[in-house]
């Protein structure tokens, strides 16, 4: 038996295979389908300080091996979080993780400090990438200086392990992962979704309410696993990938790529028991390998 | 409530009129309950143009088979690849999805209004519903008789009334116009599914009289059990993810 366990700066999970926020709500959905203790963690649903109402329909467009949306943030809040969902959530056997966001650094903090107080919360990540609300999200994701900002103020509150989303809409994603890493991140998720748009050519008029929003699935794998690759080689803490995972062959690309662990989103709208068909993948791919655990695997690409 | 991803066996595929099959889909294992207005998410095979499932509302279900059917109008490209489908290929289903009709009570007196591939769930709702075929009134709108799908087996469990735009069958006009519509007052239970401007047009006579409506809603999904939150419909209670609180709603809950 390969053994699956993975730190992550800290964050110690049963297994490296994470579900991506915004791809499986706050877990219930998921366990209306399997036993969500197998997943080695959950990404919640984007969390605000303020209820947000998110983008009007139409907030999503299909496209050549992939999709784009823009949902723009929907959540009732993190007051009504704490409230009304972590009870019901907080039982779960396995690591649960808030995706934090704000339009402002002090939004960040005070979300952040709600959250941090939640004992069954194993880790915040910031997510700085949202590339469909119009104040914040990506803004901080796309400067290093603003990159690094948000990171210090939010370390100065979160005792709990840090992971940084970064966003792929830069010109040099290397340089925003060191930026994080030197206040103090514990690890680097990427990556988000690209800015895309999509056009009705008979009615020529945008898809997107938003006119554009991110794009993700198989259609982006190979640019995030260049980042991922690129990230790995540019940080010491350990990275997080994610872009266009549809399988167990598309995960172990990550892991040989630099990945430490992966997170699955959009192929979970294909079918919800992805993550699950990962995890027993990679267990037999170690196996045949001859590797005896999954972090063996992490960065051994052959050039 | 328990879901699935589950494959099923086409077992017929049936070309209706004006490009609706009905697909015969057996299952592997067992069958799951489903009830009238819930849908599945079928994966679209053999067409590397469409990368997501695509919704339909269940139209029958023969338990014995543990097979289900469904309408799929083609209306674009995943429609139409699934349209093509022969029969011994296999489909996947996530499934059961969404929440169904409330179900009519024993003494009920049911107006069901509905258009294209709207009828599905409605003769769905009506053959489940334990009421006398003269409780339970289906009023079918369409352009033209062509386009309205044979009810023949369904005559046994509710009364047809049929609407077309130029008369071909039935009262000329829309469902609207049918004289149906001006005894409203006799009905204690209103369903609608169909265009949206069918169902805007029950819900208001439905609204003006005080009489129960609900109406099942159809948008652009992705996942179909309210992960991702695209297929949002504005409600009093916020916006509401049509796949998973819907897609039957009640007109009091919209913001029609």
């Amino acid at each position: 038996m390969v053994n699956l366990a993975v730190n992550i700066g800290g964050l110690h999970l049963k297994n490296p295979v994470m579900t991506a926020s915004g791809c499986s709500g706050f877990g219930e959905e998921l366990a209306a389908f399997y036993d969500v203790s197998r997943l080695g963690a959950i990404l919640l649903k984007g969390i605000t300080l303020k209820e947000r109402m998110g983008n009007d329909y139409p907030r999503m467009a299909e496209t050549a091996s992939g999709m784009l949306n823009a949902v723009g943030l929907q959540n009732r809040g993190v007051d009504y979080f704490v409230r009304e969902i972590y009870p019901v959530i907080r039982n779960y056997d396995t690591a649960l993780i808030v995706n934090v966001n704000g339009s402002t650094i002090e939004e960040y903090v005070e979300v952040t400090q709600k959250i941090n107080a939640l004992e069954r919360i194993a880790a915040i990540e910031l997510n700085i990438s949202c590339p469909n609300v119009k104040e914040g999200g990506m803004a901080f994701g796309v400067s290093c200086p603003a990159a690094a900002a948000v990171t210090r103020e939010v370390r100065k509150s979160c005792t709990k392990p840090l992971i940084v989303k970064l966003s792929p809409n830069v010109t040099d994603i290397s340089e925003v992962a060191r930026a994080v890493e030197s206040e103090g991140a514990d690890a680097v998720s990427l990556v988000n979704t690209f800015l895309g748009m999509a056009i009705d050519a008979e009615k020529r008029i945008p898809k997107l309410s938003t006119v554009t929003g991110g794009l993700s699935g198989p259609a982006i794998k190979p640019i995030a696993l260049r980042m991922v690759w690129q990230v790995s080689q540019a940080v010491k803490i350990p990275v997080i990938g994610l872009g266009g995972i549809m399988n167990s062959t598309d995960a172990v690309e990550f892991f040989l790529a630099g990945a430490a662990a992966i997170q699955v989103g959009t192929a979970i709208f294909k079918d919800p028991f992805t993550p699950l068909h990962i995890i027993d993948g990679l267990q037999n791919y170690l196996e045949r390998h001859g590797f005896s655990g999954i972090s063996e695997l992490s960065g051994r690409l052959q050039m | 409530m328990q879901k699935v991803v589950a494959d099923f066996t086409v077992t017929a595929n049936i070309a209706l009129n004006s490009g609706c099959h009905a697909l015969v889909l057996q299952s592997s294992g067992e069958l799951l309950p489903i009830l009238p207005g819930q849908f599945v998410n079928v994966e679209i095979p053999g067409n590397k143009e469409v990368f997501l499932r695509r919704p339909f509302s269940v139209y029958e279900v023969d338990d014995a088979s543990c097979s289900l059917t469904l309408l799929v109008k083609i209306l674009g490209r995943g429609s139409a690849t699934l349209a093509r489908v022969a029969a011994g290929e296999k489909l996947s289903l996530v499934y059961p999805l969404g929440k169904g009709f409330t179900m009519p009570a024993p003494g009920d007196r049911v107006l069901a209004v509905g258009g294209g591939s709207g009828v599905a769930p409605l003769l769905f709702l009506a053959r489940r519903a334990a009421l006398p075929p003269d409780s339970i009134h289906l009023l079918l709108g369409a352009k033209t008789e062509a386009d309205h799908i044979d009810v023949q087996k369904y005559t046994d469990c509710a009364t047809f009334y049929f609407t077309t735009e130029d008369g071909s069958q039935g009262v000329k006009g829309m469902v609207t116009d049918h004289p149906l519509f001006g005894k409203l007052s006799r009905y204690n239970k209103i369903y609608a599914c169909g265009p949206l401007a069918m169902m805007k047009a029950a819900a208001a006579g439905a609204v003006e009289k005080g009489i129960f409506c609900e109406v099942s809603l159809e948008n652009l999904m992705a996942c179909g059990f309210g992960v991702c939150l695209c297929c949002i419909e504005p409600t009093v209670k916020g916006n509401l993810c049509v796949c998973s609180e819907g897609p039957v709603f009640n007109i009091n809950d919209l913001t029609w």
